[in-house]
Order: C-alpha cells, then sequence, then structure tokens
C-alpha cells in the first residue's frame, strides 16, 4: 500500500498502464487483419533502430531512441510486405527471416557499443526485456502523450480502421483509399510497439500486441467493446509488470507484463460466457442430452404408433436400447433423467410416456416428418435422402420456424414415407392419465 | 587448431544442422512454428537444468524436445478447441513460454549456469574453452562441436530414412495421408527434431539467431533452385558460407559473432532475392525487357509488366 503513495512508482505505474493500454487497442486491428505475427517481425525490427540511433547521436534521450526503432520497424514491416510481394517466399518465412536477420543486426550494433565501454550505452540493453523502473517522469510524459495520440487516432479512424479489418475489398469498392487507412494503421502499429519497448522489451513485445486482444476476442462479438477490453487487458498487464519492476528491481519487466497478460488470456479462453471453452462444453453436454432424451421420447412415440395408436403400452429399455442401436447403460441413465423430469413414468418394469411426454414427443415427430415434407417438396430431394437430416433438424427447430413450416406447406397430412404427421390440435390418443 | 576455426566449426555445424530441418519448415509453411519453438524450448532447458544441476546434454534434450512437442500441442489446440486464430495461437503460445523462461532463469540466476544474453545470442565466442575432456584430462575439442556435430549427423540420418515420406508431406499432405503415410506423426517427429536442432544450437547462437539459421539459408536456397535434394544442399551450403564470412565482418565490426552470422544470412537472402538465375526480382525483370525488345514492344510495358 505504501507503494502507491511513491511518487516515483505512481509514475512508472501511469506510464506502464498506458502503454498496455495502445498496445492492447492496436492490436485488436492487427488480429482481425490476421497479422498478429507481423508485431513480432516489428517489434525486433527496432533493435538495430534504438543501437543505431544511440551511435550516430551519442544521446540516449527517449526520443531519439524511438525515432530511430521506429525508422528501423518500419523498415522491417515493409520487408516483410515486399519479400511477400515479390516472390515465392510465404508470409511466414518473411516473417521469421526478417525478424532474426534484424535482430541480428542489433545484436552486433549492441555489441559493438557495448565493447566500446562508452559509460552511456548502460541501460540500451534494457530494451530487450524491458525495465519499467527506469521510466521517469519525462519518460511518462512523452510515452503517454504518444499513447493519448494513438488512442485519440483510433477513435477518431473507428469507422475506417473497422471496414478495413473487416472487409479491405468491400471498402476498396466504395472508393475508399484503403492503401492509405493501412498504412496509417500500421504506423500507428510501429508507433505503440515503439513506445512499448521500454516496459516490454524487444524480444516480448509482440504479446502485448497479440494478447491481450486473443483474450479480448472470447469476450465480445463487437469491435468496439473488443478494443476496450483489449486495452483494459493491456493495462492491467502494464501494471502488473510495474508493480514486479518496483518490488524486484533484479527482474526484467516484459516477462512478468507477459504473464500477466498470459493469465488474463487464460481465464478468457476458459471462462468467457459464449465462447470460452468451459461453456461451450457445459453447452454441448447440454445439447447432447436433449437430443438423447428427445430421441427416446420420439422412439417410444413410434412403438405406440406402431400398435395402432396405443401409448398405454410400456416397452422394456432393452427393447429401446435395441430400437435406438444403444448401448443399454445409455438409454438407462438418460430414462432416469426423462423420469425425475415427468416425460415418462415406469410400469411394468418398462417405459411408458405420461402426457407431457407424449405430447413432447409428438412434436419432435411432427417436426421431423414436416422437414421431410419440407426436403422433398421444396429442395426436390429423394425421399430416401431426407432422414439424417431431419434427425438432426428435429432438435433444434423452434416453434416459431415449427409454425412456418406448417405454413408454409399447408399442414400436410402425410410424410414423404406415407407416415401419418400428428398435430397438437388432433383427437388426443389418450384421455386417462394412469395412477 | 585456432580459435577462430572452432568458432568457424561451431557456426557452420550449427547453421548446417538448422538449415536441413528449415527446408522442411519453410516448404510446408511452417517457420513461424519453428520461431515459436526455438523460443519455447527456454522453460524446457531452465527446467532441465534445475532438476539435473547440470550441463549434461541429455536431460537438456529431453527437456527442450518435451517443450517442443507441448508448444506444436498447445498452438494446435488452441487453434481446434479454443478457436482462435492460428497466427494468434503461435504469437500467444511462444511468448508465454519464452517469458516463463526468462523469469525461470532471472530467479534462479545463481543455480542457472545461463544468463538473458546467453538466451538472447549464445556464446559462441567462448566455444572454443570450454572443452570436453577425458578423465585422462586429455581434451577432446569443444564440447559444442561434439554436441552439434552429434545433431546435425542425427539429422542428416532421419532425413535420409524418412526422405521419401518427408518429400511428399512437404510438398501435398493430403496425397501423403491417402498414401497411408502418417502425417500428424511426421509433422510432430519434424517438431521434436526442430526442438533438438534449436537446443543444440541455442547454447552457441541463442534462442532468436538460430531463427535465422533455420529459415534463412532455407528460404535462400528456395529461391535457387526447384529440387528437394538440392535445395537441402544448398541450404548446408549457404549456412556453412555464412558462419565464414559472419566471423569474418563480426571481427571487423567487433560485434557479437553469432549476429554476425545472421547478418551475413539476410543478405544473401537478399542477393538471392534480386538475383536468383530463376526467381530473382532483377533478373525476372531483365528478362522480361529483352522479351519485349525481340517482340519490338516499348520498354516501358515490360518494366511494367515486371513489377
Amino acid at each position: 500500500v505504501s507503494l502507491l503513495f511513491d511518487p516515483n512508482f505512481r509514475w512508472v505505474l501511469i506510464g506502464s498502464m498506458l502503454l498496455g493500454t495502445g498496445a492492447g487497442i492496436l492490436g485488436c486491428f492487427a488480429f482481425l487483419r490476421r497479422r498478429a505475427l507481423i508485431g513480432d517481425a516489428l517489434a525486433h525490427a527496432t533493435l538495430p533502430g534504438v543501437c543505431l540511433a544511440f551511435l550516430v547521436t551519442g544521446s540516449k534521450h527517449p526520443l531519439v531512441l524511438l525515432v530511430g526503432a521506429g525508422i528501423t520497424g518500419w523498415l522491417g514491416v515493409r520487408a516483410v510486405e515486399s519479400i511477400v510481394r515479390h516472390s515465392r517466399i510465404k508470409e511466414d518465412a518473411a516473417l521469421a527471416l526478417t525478424l532474426s536477420v534484424f535482430f541480428g543486426a542489433g545484436i552486433v550494433l549492441l555489441t559493438r557499443i557495448q565493447k566500446s565501454g562508452s559509460a552511456a550505452q548502460a541501460g540500451l540493453d534494457k530494451f530487450l526485456f524491458g525495465q519499467a523502473a527506469s521510466l521517469v517522469s519525462s519518460d511518462v510524459w512523452l510515452l503517454g502523450g504518444v499513447t493519448l495520440v494513438l488512442i485519440a487516432a483510433v477513435v477518431l479512424a473507428f469507422k475506417e480502421f473497422k471496414l478495413v479489418a473487416f472487409d479491405p475489398s468491400f471498402a476498396s469498392t466504395i472508393g475508399w483509399p484503403v492503401g492509405a487507412i493501412e498504412a496509417l494503421l500500421s504506423m500507428l502499429t510501429v508507433l505503440a510497439v515503439t513506445v512499448g519497448l521500454q516496459l516490454v522489451g524487444v524480444v516480448l513485445m509482440a504479446a502485448m500486441l497479440v494478447t491481450p486482444a486473443s483474450a479480448a476476442r472470447y469476450w465480445t462479438d463487437r469491435l468496439g467493446v473488443m478494443v476496450w477490453l483489449a486495452g483494459l487487458f493491456g493495462a492491467i498487464a502494464g501494471a502488473a509488470g510495474a508493480v514486479v519492476s518496483v518490488v524486484a528491481p533484479r527482474m526484467p519487466t516484459g516477462p512478468w507484463t507477459v504473464v500477466a497478460a498470459s493469465a488474463l488470456f487464460v481465464v478468457s479462453l476458459l471462462a468467457a460466457p459464449r465462447r470460452g471453452i468451459i461453456m461451450r462444453a457445459v453447452r454441448r453436454h447440454a445439447t447432447r442430452r436433449r437430443t438423447a432424451d428427445e430421441n427416446i421420447l420420439k422412439t417410444l412415440y413410434k412403438l405406440g404408433e406402431e400398435q395402432g395408436g396405443d401409448w398405454n403400452q410400456a416397452h422394456s429399455l432393452a427393447a429401446l436400447a435395441a430400437r435406438r442401436h444403444v448401448q443399454g447403460h445409455e438409454v438407462r441413465s438418460t430414462a432416469t433423467r426423462l423420469g425425475l423430469a415427468g416425460w415418462v413414468t415406469s410400469d411394468r418394469g418398462g417405459l411408458r410416456l405420461t402426457v407431457a411426454g407424449l405430447a413432447r414427443a409428438r412434436r419432435i415427430v411432427r417436426l421431423h416428418r414436416l422437414w421431410e415434407v419440407y426436403l422433398t417438396e421444396r429442395l426436390h430431394l429423394a425421399a430416401d435422402h431426407v432422414h439424417e437430416d431431419a434427425e438432426n433438424i428435429e432438435h433444434v427447430l423452434t416453434p416459431e420456424l415449427e409454425a412456418e413450416l406448417e405454413l408454409a406447406l399447408a399442414r400436410p397430412a402425410v410424410d414423404p414415407h406415407r407416415k401419418r404427421i400428428p398435430y397438437d390440435t388432433d383427437v388426443p390418443s389418450r384421455t386417462v392419465e394412469p395412477a | 587448431m585456432t580459435p577462430a576455426l572452432w568458432i568457424i566449426l561451431t557456426g557452420a555445424l550449427a547453421a548446417s544442422s538448422c538449415a536441413l530441418v528449415g527446408c522442411f519448415l519453410v516448404l510446408r509453411r511452417m517457420s513461424m512454428l519453428g520461431d515459436a519453438i526455438s523460443h519455447a524450448v527456454l522453460p524446457g532447458i531452465a527446467i532441465a537444468f534445475l532438476i539435473s544441476n547440470s550441463r549434461a546434454p541429455l536431460p537438456m534434450l529431453a527437456g527442450a524436445a518435451t517443450l517442443g512437442v507441448v508448444t506444436a500441442v498447445i498452438v494446435e489446440w488452441l487453434h481446434r478447441s479454443g478457436r482462435l486464430q492460428q497466427d494468434a495461437s503461435i504469437g500467444v503460445t511462444f511468448t508465454w513460454l519464452f517469458a516463463v523462461g526468462v523469469i525461470l532463469i532471472t530467479a534462479f540466476a545463481g543455480q542457472v549456469d545461463l544468463d538473458q544474453e546467453c538466451v538472447l545470442y549464445g556464446e559462441i565466442a567462448y566455444v572454443p574453452w570450454d572443452t570436453w575432456l577425458l578423465a585422462s584430462g586429455q581434451s577432446l575439442g569443444p564440447r559444442a562441436v561434439w554436441i552439434l556435430g552429434a545433431a546435425l549427423a542425427f539429422n542428416v540420418a532421419w532425413i535420409a530414412l524418412a526422405y521419401k515420406e518427408l518429400k511428399v508431406c512437404a510438398f501435398d499432405p493430403e496425397l501423403a495421408a491417402s498414401l497411408g503415410i502418417p502425417v500428424a506423426a511426421f509433422h510432430y517427429a519434424l517438431m521434436a527434431a526442430t526442438s533438438i536442432t534449436t537446443v543444440t544450437a541455442f547454447e552457441s547462437v541463442g534462442a532468436i539467431l538460430v531463427v535465422a539459421m533455420i529459415v534463412g539459408p532455407a528460404a535462400t536456397a528456395y529461391l535457387l533452385t526447384e529440387r528437394l535434394s538440392r535445395m537441402l544442399l544448398l541450404a548446408v551450403g549457404i549456412g556453412v558460407l555464412s558462419s565464414v564470412l559472419g566471423y569474418l565482418l563480426a571481427h571487423a565490426l567487433d560485434g557479437s559473432i553469432a549476429g554476425a552470422m545472421s547478418v551475413v544470412i539476410g543478405l544473401m537472402f537478399a542477393l538471392a532475392l534480386l538475383a536468383s538465375p530463376s526467381h530473382g526480382i532483377l533478373v525476372r525483370r531483365w528478362r522480361l525487357r529483352r522479351l519485349a525488345e525481340d517482340r519490338g514492344l516499348p520498354p516501358e510495358l515490360a518494366s511494367e509488366a515486371g513489377s
């Protein structure tokens, strides 16, 4: 807590959070344009720029180093693009080659600077893995200012960036200067990476573009929400890096920032309500259960139908299993569930539909047969090709679609296999609920 | 042998071994997965160090190979089950693993005989002095040369053994599958070989420059030939050449040797990109212009078609 009142720490914290926000926001567009790894090449390509700027000017002022970093970073991105455009080398190799060769050049320069023994060089190696604690208030003003410009640019040009990210060919069809918008976006990304270097370092800066955006994608389908969420995740990761940097000064900040962002990613991957793995598994499980339930109800209905419309007879689990071609224990667990929910009742060692169960079973059979009529009449499929499709769709058709089907097909009496389609307005087949 | 020759030999062995694996990665468009693995082996190496408390090659190889395959599995799992696009799933996975590796190395700096510089650009300059001593005290030469030589022999052996299958998998995975070749098994075998190659080269050239050695010579060779066998040989040749020239460049600039080797690799690629007899940009342009002159077309037309 006392940390929070340390003015130095506050600067580091604010700076780190701003940098994380900027990278997170710009990362969303790189992510959606499927260029997440360009950030990696770009970040590595900034190293020779930092070193050259220092060699040429002899100054360690952040602005000087940022200009150098921005120039070679931009060259790196251009190198990837022109290799892909002008040769048969694919993007993956162009990226890997560019990032390692630029980085190698940076390392040569860095080791040269180190060997030359100039006292001012100490600190350049902070650009490798980041050291947030070295931020001072003037740095924060500069970096924070740049980040605010970035955020403002994204807010102002949001519509343009959005369309170019999702559908560049449509954008150029309606006459937008797609090339210019893409160039602006790339330039802003270069800027975001460049100012993030002091926090995260060239080696791991790519993560600040990719990871928050990937995490945010799990929570929403709307770009507006995703952008702010990614910014927030980036800010949280930046704050974590800042804390570590001050608490454990020996530790480089970058890896901890990345680990924090990755933790947010893992939480999103698992727990996001719609796209998260856990909720998707839960929903898949529920669907599988409902399908199994409805298949048993449907089978009971058909067995009754075959006995001339007598649904008072009970049927053994073995008979149901044989009819559905499934294992006995699966039928048993489904039957238990159906019994507890009141859709079936046990009777003389077998199963029988209750009134509610009969109505639900009738609906499934009705949907199945209506769909078969629809496929044969409207899509002109052969009658022996429609069963499999109906087997799946019967579990997902909504009451609204059911009503539309009935209306469109004018309530057909029989399906393509000449089986009667049961409607709820038919005379109930059984009026007495058994005790 | 003089130290300089040992260093050049080490670089040449590392580059050859990387180039062989790299050809298949480049052809299968998985260079970035190679990049990811070369970063992701770091926590494996660090953990192997912590457990075995030594630089013994076997635990390191085991740790790195495991992490390499784990990386490939996580990338695939995030893509399939996590529904994350491929580039993002690579980006998220390797940065996280590399970050954990750097943290482990920094946190256990006292116990792990590795530092951040070594991770980034290796210690090839110290290779000649880290020799393998027999119990009798006789020196067998630098340890790294033996390890890299073994890795190169391993790569040559498995590529020679599975050459036909690897070739089909590289160019037409669907055909390979229909011929009954276990494509997935070959995929993970390639990943394991990439990890082993990476980790043996790691001490000498570091995690990032090893990527230059993997992708650079292979991509350069890809611009020079249409045959896999020639591509492999050319890539090895380019790797060896870049080791020699890189050493000289480093000497001239007084900078990192491994870094200079990757700069040379980049320069050779740029040369092939411009002047390859079959695929070079300038050569293609020149040929178009001559074609246009032969047909009596204005040269501007040709330069437009060539760009």
